[in-house]
């Protein structure tokens, strides 16, 4: 359905997407993950035939996205939410999705359908007459989404449909994006963790440009070492003799000094939580507190995208 | 519905939505109701010339007023990204918003007709003279336009797009003064003297609509149109 080959994009001397190659199937949800300013929105607005490539080759359902002729075709295939849900302002509810829906090429014996059709599954029944400029961030978002479903679109790409709402609104949208890859092949991106693993089939982790890791959420968590641990340590002081000490300690595999905690690394089924708290006490250092956890996304999101 | 004329549809509506295009039209039809009327009476002639001679300035400030927004707006609150994600080709998006501010710029120039019937009321001023001076009005607004849109694509920042529209404008507006004129070397006076825009309006109010005045302003509002379509069309939004 979409297939990315070597992409590159500068922005002058930046160098915002550097050999990005990856290769969608339909009715796959795919999360692309990375830290802010890794090169997301980038990759997105490149998909959409918003931004040109510096070099590289994408295609969209076959189809070669720098053919000028064949935009317009593309460009149609797509719904899309920018990032921050951009939307006409002055506009009410109705109006800017009745505008959007002309803009895709729906007939217009089709369009109020269509449109009721989309204030339904995005929840936006009440808000249907209020001008956009009044609406809260969580619908305005609503808006966005409802505006890149509104002409059935095979191909659904959102960037960060979650960013800025709130809990409640985060879980409603992300059911909205289960629902909707039922039927569509969908691209998001985010860097929130939680939500990429409960909706995307697929998690791409891109950073400073470059896909550092591409699977399942449970591929990724393998990878990080599922049979792995990690213990987080809080002492009062961090002396030099500690470290040398603990790296002694039988099972520790990595140890590191991550914002005055500590954290090592060990097997999962081998737990040294003990060994540890003895040489803290022996040491003199005041244990505050040991917190031992199997490694998740998070960890290997940290760890891949760490400087 | 051509994809234009729906995006011109809602441009035109945005004008009407907000106090803008209110705001814009009573300081125009104010301004130059007033310095019209202060003149009109001193020359006791049931003319419209000097309403016609204001527009070139008028102008100057009113329509960087309109098309200030019209790019630089979308770009600023992201909109654009939205706008050329439709399939719609950017040909279509440029003249879409250039016919939007053409149709404002006729609104304006159909309620200056106010003055025309107080003229005809008070004398009989020569019909033919009148007509011509709306025809050179439009040409000469719709080059504004186009030269407006032009900036508003290339900044995010109204004031700015406004204040560099008024200056091309001006240039383009003071290359045929004859102050600066007879400063040059005839040859290059003989340009400047056919780049402005006072040469070919002026030409148009005396009555006489020659070709070469409405291809020269056609030649301008397509060169900036173009520029426009390229602007917005290379895709190295910021």
């Amino acid at each position: 359905m979409i297939k990315v080959e070597n992409l590159v994009k500068k922005y002058g001397e930046l160098v915002a997407l550097d050999g990005v190659s990856f290769e969608l199937k339909e009715g796959e949800v795919i999360g692309i993950l990375g830290p802010n300013g890794a090169g997301k929105t980038t990759l997105l607005r490149i998909l959409v035939a918003f931004l040109e490539t510096d070099s590289g080759k994408v295609e969209i359902d076959g189809l070669d996205i720098d053919q000028p002729l064949l935009q317009q075709k593309i460009k149609g295939k797509i719904g899309y939410l920018p990032e921050n849900a951009p939307l006409y302002e002055d506009m009410t509810v109705t109006e800017y999705l009745i505008f959007v829906g002309k803009m895709q090429g729906i007939e217009a014996n089709d369009i109020y359908e269509k449109l009721a059709s989309v204030i339904e599954k995005c929840g936006l029944k009440e808000k249907k007459n209020v001008e956009i400029s009044t609406l809260s961030k969580g619908y305005r978002q609503r808006v966005g989404i409802a505006q890149a479903l509104i002409h059935n679109p095979k191909i659904v790409i959102l960037d960060e449909p979650t960013t800025g709402l709130d809990p409640n609104q985060r879980i409603e949208i992300r059911d909205l994006i289960k629902e909707i890859g039922r039927s569509k092949t969908v691209i998001l991106s985010s860097h929130v963790l939680s939500e990429v693993q409960s909706t995307c089939s697929r998690v791409i982790i891109i950073n400073k440009g470059k896909i550092v890791a591409d699977g399942t959420p449970e591929e990724l968590e393998n990878k990080g070492g599922k049979s792995k641990a990690t213990i987080h340590i809080e002492v009062e002081e961090i002396r030099s003799n500690l470290l040398p000490r603990l790296e002694a300690i039988e099972g520790v595999n990595n140890i590191e000094v991550i914002e005055s905690r500590i954290v090592i690394v060990s097997d999962l089924e081998n737990d040294i939580r003990k060994d540890i708290a003895r040489v803290i006490i022996e040491e003199n250092h005041g244990l505050l507190e040991l917190v031992r956890k199997q490694i998740d996304l998070e960890d290997v999101f940290i760890d891949l995208t760490k400087e | 519905m051509d994809k234009s004329l729906i995006i011109a549809k809602k441009e035109l509506n945005s004008y009407f939505n907000s106090p803008l295009g209110y705001v814009v039209i009573s300081v125009f039809l104010v301004i130059s109701g007033w310095l019209f009327i202060q003149t009109f009476f001193i020359v006791g002639q049931a003319s419209l010339r000097s309403f016609f001679n204001l527009l070139p300035i008028l102008f100057m400030f009113i329509i960087p007023a309109v098309t200030m927004f019209s790019w630089a707006e979308e770009k600023k609150s992201g909109t654009v990204e939205v706008l050329m994600t439709f399939p719609v080709s950017s040909v279509k998006v440029v003249i879409a918003k250039f016919f939007s501010s053409f149709v404002f710029l006729l609104i304006m120039l159909i309620l200056t007709s106010v003055i025309s019937i107080m003229v005809s009321n008070v004398g009989s001023p020569d019909k033919g003279v009148i007509v011509a001076g709306y025809i050179g009005a439009i040409f000469l607004g719709s080059a504004y336009i186009a030269i407006g849109l032009w900036v508003s694509s290339v900044t995010k920042n109204q004031i700015i797009s406004f204040l560099v529209t008024v200056s091309i404008i001006f240039v383009f507006y003071m290359v045929g003064n004859s102050l600066i004129l007879d400063t040059m070397p005839s040859s290059v006076a003989a340009v400047g003297k056919f780049l402005s825009f006072s040469t070919h309006f002026d030409s148009i109010l005396r009555g006489v609509i020659s070709l070469s005045d409405i291809l020269y302003y056609i030649s301008v509002i397509i060169f900036f149109l173009f520029l426009n379509a390229r602007v917005v069309g290379m895709k190295k939004w910021k």
